[in-house]
C-alpha cells in the first residue's frame, strides 16, 4: 500500500543523508522523496512516499523518530490528506498536443520548443502521459509526491 | 582556568572533564595534534596510549560497559578514524554509550581528497546513534554536552565528534561556558511505561500458567537488575537472559535457566517455546534468539518492555507494548502487582517451575566437568571454564572475544553480577576481548580482570600487550588453545561435511608463551589436565602481573545445545549424535 509520510527535521548538513540512509541501510523503498527549508529556517520539511504494508511503514516511522535530527513525524495516509505533484514536459512545436493542455499551462515557448506544467495527483499525471502516446514529450520531469493533510491537524512545532 | 579564554582544543577537554571524563584511550595523527597538546597541558583527565585505534574504542567501550559511564575514545583523521569503524559498530549493536572523537583535517580543505581525509561522518553514520561535524570551535562546549546527552540515555549507543584542525588551534581563543543543561526538541527518550499498558501486563501475569521472564541487555545498560530480581522473585517465575543480559539476574539463583537462543541451555529453550506468557524485558527478540520468527513461542502473549519504541514489535508481535526505562517499568509493574490483590495460578507455576527442573535435569549442562577429570587425556574447554569460575570464585570481570571459547564462558561461568561479563554479542566482534579488559582494567584496578579468548581472536588485537605493559594492567588471558577457528570449524562439521575451508593455520601459530614474555608479561602453558587448576592458581594469584594462560583444550569439542536454523525453539542439537527432533 503506497504511505505519504511528512516529517519536520533539523535543517542542518547531514540531516537528509541520515534520512536517506536509513532508507537504504534497513532495505526500506523510497518512491519520491522531497525536502524544502520552512517558514521556519530552522527547520526543512520532507515528503515521501514509500510503497510497504503497514508493519513496514510502521517500523520506518519508528526509526525516523529515532533519527535525533527529526524532529516531528506524521504518516500523512492515516488520515484524510491532499497530495499533488507537478510536472514539467518539454515538446517539439510539430509534436505539441495543443487540444490536451490549456493555453495557461504552457510555461516557455521559444526556438521551437514548448515547455508546459501540470499538477495532480501522481495517478492523473501517470494516466495523462499514457494518453500522449502519440504525440510524445523529449522530456518529463516530476517533482514528487508533496502532501498535507486536508483536516485541522498541521504538522508543525508550535503545538 | 574555568572563565578564562580557551581555545577549542582546551575548551573540548575541560568539556570533558566537566562531563566527569577520568580518562580516555587515544592514539595521536596530524589532525589531532593540537588536542594532543592541550591534554599535555592539564592534568584532570588521563590518556592512554593504545596500539591501534580499534583498541582504543573497544577499551573505551569496556570501560562504559562495567562502570555504566560513558567511554571516550579520541582517533587521528583519515586511517585513524577508519581503524575506529569496527569499535564503533561493535558498541552501536550492543547500546553502549561511548564518544568518539575523530580530528578532521582543515575545515576548507574538506572534499579536496587532502592528505588523510576521510568524510567520517558518512563512513560512520549507518552505526552510531548520531554524529556532529564541528563548524566553528565556540560550538565545542554545547556539542561536548549533547554528545554526552545522546550517548548516555534512552537507549544508549555511540556518538561521533569530527573536529577539524582548524577550530582546535591554540592560537584562536574564544570566551568558554560549558552549558549545565541541554535541551534538544527533538530528542526526548521515553522513560515511564503507559500505567494502561502496565495494568494490562499485570492482567497476563495473573493468568499466566507457564510464564517466563526473558531480559537483555537493557537491564543491565538501565541499571535495572534489582528490579528485574525483585520481579521475578515476587512472582517466582522462571528467569532466562541473552547473552548481552548476563548478570542481570543472578546466575547462580535456582529460579535461573541459563542463557537462551543459538548456544542457550536445553531447560531455556524449552520453557520458551513451550510458555504461554513471556514478559521480555530489555531484549529484542534478535534471530540468534528466536530461530525461526514464524515459528516463535507460538503459544505465548508477549509483554514486551523496551525504552526503544522501535525494537517493540519489530520482530515479534507484542500483546503488550510497554514503551519506557526498564528501571521505571519494572518498578511501575511491581507497584501495580502489589497493589492487587496477587493472585497467581501458583499451582500451575510450580507446575511449570517444576517441569524447568526436569529439562534441566535431563540435559541441562553438566556444571561438574572439572571433578570428571581428563576426556581420552584432553581437557575440556568447558573445564578450564569451570577451573577459572572456582579460582576467581565468581567474582571476575570476564570479558571474552568471539567464538566458542565465548560461549563456553557464558554457559559455564555463573555471573551473579550485573556489568560483570562483558562481550561482543551483536556484531561478533573477534578482537574484542582484550581491549576491553584494558577498559575494564583502568576502571576497577583492584579486581580480577580475565579475557577468555581464542587463539584466533587474541591475535586480532594482540599489540595491545604492549598498552597493557605501559599502564601496567594484570589482565589474566585465558586462552583456550584449540589450534583452530572452532567455531567456524564447528559449522564445517555440521553443514559442510566437515571440510575445514582455511579454518587452521597448519603449525604456523605463534608460541604464546614466548610472546608475552616478549612484552614483559607472564606466559604459562598448560597441556595436561593435571597442571590445569594450579596453573589457574597461580595465573589469579599474580595480582599485579598480566598473564597469558595458554591452554590446550580439546579441538573437537562442539558447543552444544546449538539451535537448528529455520525451525522453532525447540530444535535442538545437544551432542555430536544428539537432537531433539
Ligand atoms: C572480526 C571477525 N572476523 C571473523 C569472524 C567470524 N568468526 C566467528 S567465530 C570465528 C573463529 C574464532 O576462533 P577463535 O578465536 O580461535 O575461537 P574458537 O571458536 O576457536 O574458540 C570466526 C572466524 C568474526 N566473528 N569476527
Ligand atoms: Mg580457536
Amino acid at each position: 500500500m503506497k504511505r505519504v509520510i511528512a516529517l519536520l527535521m533539523e535543517n542542518q548538513p547531514g540531516a537528509l543523508s541520515r534520512v536517506v540512509g536509513l532508507f537504504s541501510q534497513r532495505g526500506y523503498n523510497i518512491e519520491t522523496l522531497v525536502v524544502a527549508p520552512t517558514t521556519d529556517p530552522t527547520l526543512s520539511r520532507l515528503t515521501m512516499s514509500t510503497e510497504g504494508d503497514e508493519k513496514v511503514v510502521e517500523q520506518i516511522t519508528k526509526q525516523l523518530n529515532k533519527l535525533i535530527d527529526v524532529v516531528m513525524i506524521s504518516d500523512l495516509s492515516d488520515s484524510q490528506h491532499i497530495e499533488k505533484e507537478l510536472m514539467l514536459m518539454k515538446f517539439t512545436e510539430e509534436h505539441f498536443p495543443k487540444e490536451t493542455f490549456e493555453e495557461s499551462s504552457i510555461v516557455s515557448n521559444s526556438d521551437g520548443v514548448i515547455n508546459v506544467q501540470v499538477v495532480g495527483t501522481s495517478l492523473e499525471l501517470d494516466e495523462l502521459i499514457t494518453t500522449l502516446d502519440s504525440s510524445k514529450p523529449i522530456e518529463i520531469v516530476r517533482s514528487g509526491v508533496l502532501g498535507i493533510s486536508s483536516n485541522k491537524d498541521i504538522l508543525s512545532i508550535e503545538n | 582556568m574555568d572563565n578564562a579564554k580557551k581555545s577549542g582544543a582546551e575548551a573540548l577537554i575541560h568539556s570533558l572533564h566537566l562531563e566527569g571524563v577520568e580518562l580516555m584511550f587515544g592514539y595521536p595523527g596530524g589532525a589531532a595534534l593540537h588536542i594532543y597538546d592541550a591534554i599535555f597541558n592539564q592534568n584532570y583527565v588521563d590518556h592512554i596510549l593504545v596500539r591501534h585505534e580499534q583498541g582504543a574504542v573497544h577499551a573505551a567501550d569496556g570501560y562504559a560497559r562495567s562502570t555504566g559511564k560513558p567511554g571516550v575514545a579520541l582517533v587521528t583523521s583519515g586511517p585513524g578514524a577508519t581503524n575506529a569503524i569496527t569499535g564503533l559498530a561493535t558498541a552501536y549493536m550492543d547500546s553502549t554509550p561511548i564518544v568518539v572523537i575523530s580530528g578532521q583535517v582543515k575545515s576548507g580543505l574538506i572534499g579536496t581528497d587532502s592528505f588523510q581525509e576521510t568524510d567520517m561522518i558518512g563512513v560512520s553514520r549507518p552505526i552510531v546513534k548520531h554524529s556532529f561535524l564541528v563548524q566553528k570551535a565556540e560550538e565545542i562546549p554545547e556539542i561536548i554536552k549533547k554528545a554526552f546527552h545522546i550517548a548516555t540515555t534512552g537507549r544508549p549507543g555511540p556518538v561521533v565528534i569530527d573536529i577539524p584542525k582548524d577550530f582546535t588551534d591554540p592560537d584562536y581563543k574564544f570566551d568558554y561556558s560549558y552549558p549545565e543543561e541541554i535541551k534538544m526538541r527533538s530528542y526526548n527518550p521515553p522513560i515511564k511505561g503507559d500505567p494502561k499498558r502496565i495494568s494490562e501486563a499485570a492482567d497476563l501475569i495473573e493468568s499466566a500458567k507457564r510464564p517466563v521472564i526473558y531480559s537483555g541487555g537493557g537491564v543491565i545498560q538501565n541499571d535495572a537488575s534489582a528490579e528485574l530480581t525483585e520481579l521475578a522473585k515476587l512472582l517466582n517465575f522462571p528467569v532466562t537472559n541473552t547473552l548481552m543480559g548476563l548478570g542481570a539476574f543472578p546466575g547462580s539463583d535456582p529460579q535461573f535457566m541459563g542463557m537462551l537462543g543459538m548456544h542457550g541451555t536445553y531447560q531455556a529453550n524449552m520453557a520458551m517455546h513451550n510458555a504461554d506468557l513471556i514478559i521480555a524485558i530489555g531484549a529484542r527478540f534478535d534471530d540468534r534468539i528466536t530461530n525461526d520468527p514464524k515459528q516463535f513461542a507460538l503459544g505465548a502473549k508477549k509483554i514486551h518492555i523496551d525504552v526503544d519504541a522501535a525494537s517493540v514489535s519489530k520482530i515479534i508481535h507484542a500483546d503488550v507494548p510497554i514503551v519506557g526505562s526498564a528501571k521505571d517499568c519494572i518498578s511501575s509493574l511491581i507497584q501495580e502487582l502489589k497493589s492487587r490483590d496477587l493472585t497467581l495460578n501458583t499451582e500451575a507455576i510450580s507446575a511449570w517451575n517444576k517441569q524447568v527442573d526436569d529439562w534441566r535435569e535431563e540435559h541441562g549442562l553438566n556444571h561438574s566437568l572439572l571433578e570428571q577429570g581428563p576426556k581420552d587425556g584432553k581437557i575440556l574447554p568447558q573445564q578450564v571454564v569451570q577451573s577459572l569460575y572456582k579460582e576467581t570464585e565468581g567474582q571476575a570481570f570476564i570479558t571474552s572475544d568471539v567464538g566458542q571459547h565465548q560461549m563456553f564462558a557464558a554457559q559455564y561461568y555463573h555471573f551473579d553480577k550485573p556489568r560483570q561479563w562483558i562481550n561482543s554479542g551483536g556484531l561478533g566482534t573477534m578482537g574484542f576481548g582484550l581491549p576491553s579488559a584494558m577498559g575494564v582494567q583502568l576502571a576497577y584496578p583492584e579486581s580480577t580482570v580475565a579475557c577468555v579468548t581464542g587463539e584466533g581472536s587474541i591475535q586480532m588485537c594482540i599489540q595491545e600487550l604492549s598498552t597493557c605493559l605501559q599502564y601496567g594492567l594484570p589482565i589474566k588471558i585465558i586462552n583456550l588453545n584449540n589450534a583452530a577457528l572452532g567455531m567456524v570449524k564447528q559449522w564445517q562439521d555440521m553443514q559442510y561435511g566437515g571440510r575445514h575451508s582455511s579454518s587452521t593455520y597448519e603449525n604456523s601459530l605463534p608460541d604464546f608463551i614466548a610472546l608475552a614474555e616478549s612484552y614483559g608479561h607472564v606466559g604459562i602453558k598448560v597441556s595436561k589436565f593435571k597442571d590445569l587448576e594450579a596453573a589457574m592458581k597461580e595465573c589469579i594469584s599474580l595480582k599485579n602481573k598480566l598473564v597469558f594462560l595458554d591452554v590446550d583444550v580439546d579441538p573437537n569439542e562442539h558447543v552444544y545445545p546449538m539451535l537448528e536454523a529455520g525451525n522453532a525453539m525447540d530444535y535442538m542439537w545437544l551432542a555430536k549424535d544428539k537432537k531433539t527432533w
